[in-house]
């Protein structure tokens, strides 16, 4: 008996020894980022341009490309993935075709983000002529995040009662009427958290845009779609394994890393936020 | 006309979600064709069984990916080995010990470790776990395969904790409430009931851990040092199919050999991310089969 508790106390303690690593890494990962990160951190570095072969100044381009290409990302992946759930989870029975579509949004999911490189490249880039551009890596990342978007929000729009679709039938509204009034509205807080955590995954995303339109350095911010950026998870990258002095531009690297984590975090944060208040609000 | 508009509204959703197969299949057909364009130059043979790669060389380029491969399949490995034993241990501590109270901060935590990007945990890769590894085993440079293989780790662990933790909270009370009536303690039913009721939900998130291990780039490419010879073990710096994309495709021209070799290995990572998923979904279908 007395054995047996110790085995249980030594067992769940162990259990409990592994939750707390994985949360230490984390922990470590957002401390030593944002503590060493800080120290470069200022409006000048938020607002001006990279200066003497990046070893001073700031980040600006860098911070207004990641901030284009997610928006590209998001006109193009959330209109569609929304259209895309609305089918699977309203119009449609399971059947042979249906399937086929589910099995194809999970094999896009587990596809490398690499590959949407090489395909950004040669359809983007090269097929439909959009050349390396901002265009043509917000549409490669909007490819990336599509799979995201249709499954959370499928789940957003399964999780409104049928008695709210019977409702509106019932008073003799059509299909779209219905789903219009009575689904997209109660759907929306999660769909908005689903499609703000798959575009904060984006804005992260490094190899999707390596050959599709970012650029180590670009004196002026972009001023069209067509025009080549930079970007924070590739700025990073380029300071911290390809400049000429890595050691000297550490702490730009640190800053960099730490705008792009305050980036991602916020917008996880936000969506965080946004899922519980809605929880709440469903419960009453 | 109202007939119309419904009619037309539930073609444009049809279209959106068909959408989903034709890129699928748009992504199949693009690496199929450049890939083939590759073997007009090179042989299958050196391709699938050669080890040496250095499609640069003066005279006789080579093209083998079996080091890569190797490399590919090493952090994975290494990474599981680490991610597996951590990853089950916190979801079973997440299901089935902690207080809902814990649960509501471990969760979200370990959604945000998730969405941390892959360039980021690479850069601490470089600054951080390198040291520590070159000092622990006094090498000049920690960029290795035990450095790629420790980030690969955290970077599937996310997906492993939550896919686990969902199969483990899906078993049956009934289950944990019989083997509490037979006098058995929480610690033996979590070990001997809930835990192996769970296998195979357990099993699919490992498999899928595999699938981002192995499609992971940025973490590799800067923390492994990149060295294109076969490795010998852990403390060898290596290069994997995905680095191997990342690394050249930028410098090298459109058209050669060299360029269509790249989209083949790019075929290689679809077909093992094909395959992989595959595995998982065998896995789910026969614990879904089983729990009927």
């Amino acid at each position: 008996m007395n054995l047996n508790r110790c085995k249980e106390t030594l067992g769940f303690g162990l259990l409990r020894l592994c939750a707390v690593i994985s949360v230490l890494i984390l922990g470590v990962i957002i401390f030593d980022i944002a503590f060493k990160g800080a120290e470069v951190i200022s409006w000048e570095f938020l607002t001006d341009y990279p200066r003497e072969g990046m070893t001073k100044g700031g980040i600006l381009p860098a911070i207004v490309g990641t901030v284009l290409v997610t928006f590209i990302t998001a006109l193009f992946s959330i209109p569609l993935g929304v259209c895309a759930a609305i089918y699977l989870s309203e119009y449609t029975r399971e059947g042979k075709v249906v399937r086929l579509i589910r099995a194809a949004i999970r094999n896009l999911a587990g596809v490398p983000s690499i590959v949407y490189g090489l395909f950004g490249v040669v359809l983007f880039v090269r097929g439909f002529g959009f050349g390396a551009s901002v265009l043509s890596s917000g549409l490669t990342l909007g490819l990336l995040t599509l799979p995201w978007i249709i499954t959370t929000s499928e789940e957003a729009l399964k999780a409104v009662p049928k008695s709210f679709r019977e409702g509106a039938m019932a008073l003799g509204a059509t299909k779209w009427q219905t789903i219009r009034t009575n689904v997209l509205p109660y759907a929306f807080p999660g769909i908005l958290t689903g499609a703000i955590l798959g575009l904060s995954r984006a804005a992260g995303e490094t190899a999707p845009i390596l050959f599709t339109g970012v650029a180590f350095y670009i004196p002026k911010l972009p001023t069209s779609p067509f025009d080549q950026f930079m970007a924070l998870p590739y700025h990073l990258y380029i300071l911290s394994t390809q400049h000429h002095a890595t050691e000297v531009v550490k702490p730009i690297a640190y800053g960099t890393a730490l705008v792009l984590l305050a980036v991602v975090l916020a917008m996880n944060l936000l969506a965080i936020i946004l899922r519980y208040r809605a929880r709440k609000k469903l419960k009453m | 006309m109202s007939r119309l508009k419904e009619k037309a509204i539930h073609f444009l959703f049809f279209l959106a979600a068909f959408s989903t197969l034709v890129i699928l299949a748009g992504i199949f057909l693009m690496l199929v064709l450049n890939a083939i364009r590759a073997f007009e130059d090179v042989s299958f043979r050196d391709f699938f069984f050669g080890t040496r790669w250095n499609p640069s060389a003066y005279g006789e380029p080579s093209y083998g990916i079996v080091q890569m491969i190797v490399s590919t399949f090493m952090t994975t490995l290494g990474a599981m080995l680490i991610a597996v034993p951590l990853g089950v241990g916190a979801a079973a501590y997440i299901a089935e010990v902690a207080s809902p109270r814990v649960r509501e901060v471990l969760k979200p935590a370990i959604e945000i470790l998730a969405g941390i990007p892959s360039v980021v945990i690479g850069f601490l890769g470089i600054v951080l776990v390198g040291p520590l590894i070159a000092d622990a085993f006094g090498l000049s440079s920690g960029l290795n395969a035990l450095n790629g293989s420790i980030l690969l780790a955290v970077m599937a662990l996310p997906t492993i904790i939550s896919v686990s933790e969902d199969a483990i909270r899906a078993v049956p009370t009934e289950y944990k409430e019989a083997s509490y009536a037979l006098g058995a303690s929480r610690w033996t039913t979590l070990v001997r009931v809930t835990i192996p009721a769970a296998f195979q939900g357990i099993a699919a998130s490992v498999v899928l851990g595999v699938g981002r291990a192995v499609g992971e780039t940025m973490t590799v490419l800067m923390a492994t040092g990149n060295a294109t010879a076969m490795p010998h073990g852990f403390l060898d710096s290596v290069r994997t199919l995905t680095a191997t994309i990342a690394i050249e495709l930028g410098e090298v021209p459109h058209g050669t050999a060299h360029y269509y070799a790249l989209f083949a290995v790019g075929a290689v990572l679809f077909v093992i991310s094909l395959g992989v998923n595959l595995v998982a979904e065998m896995i789910t279908a026969k614990h879904r089969r089983l729990t009927k």
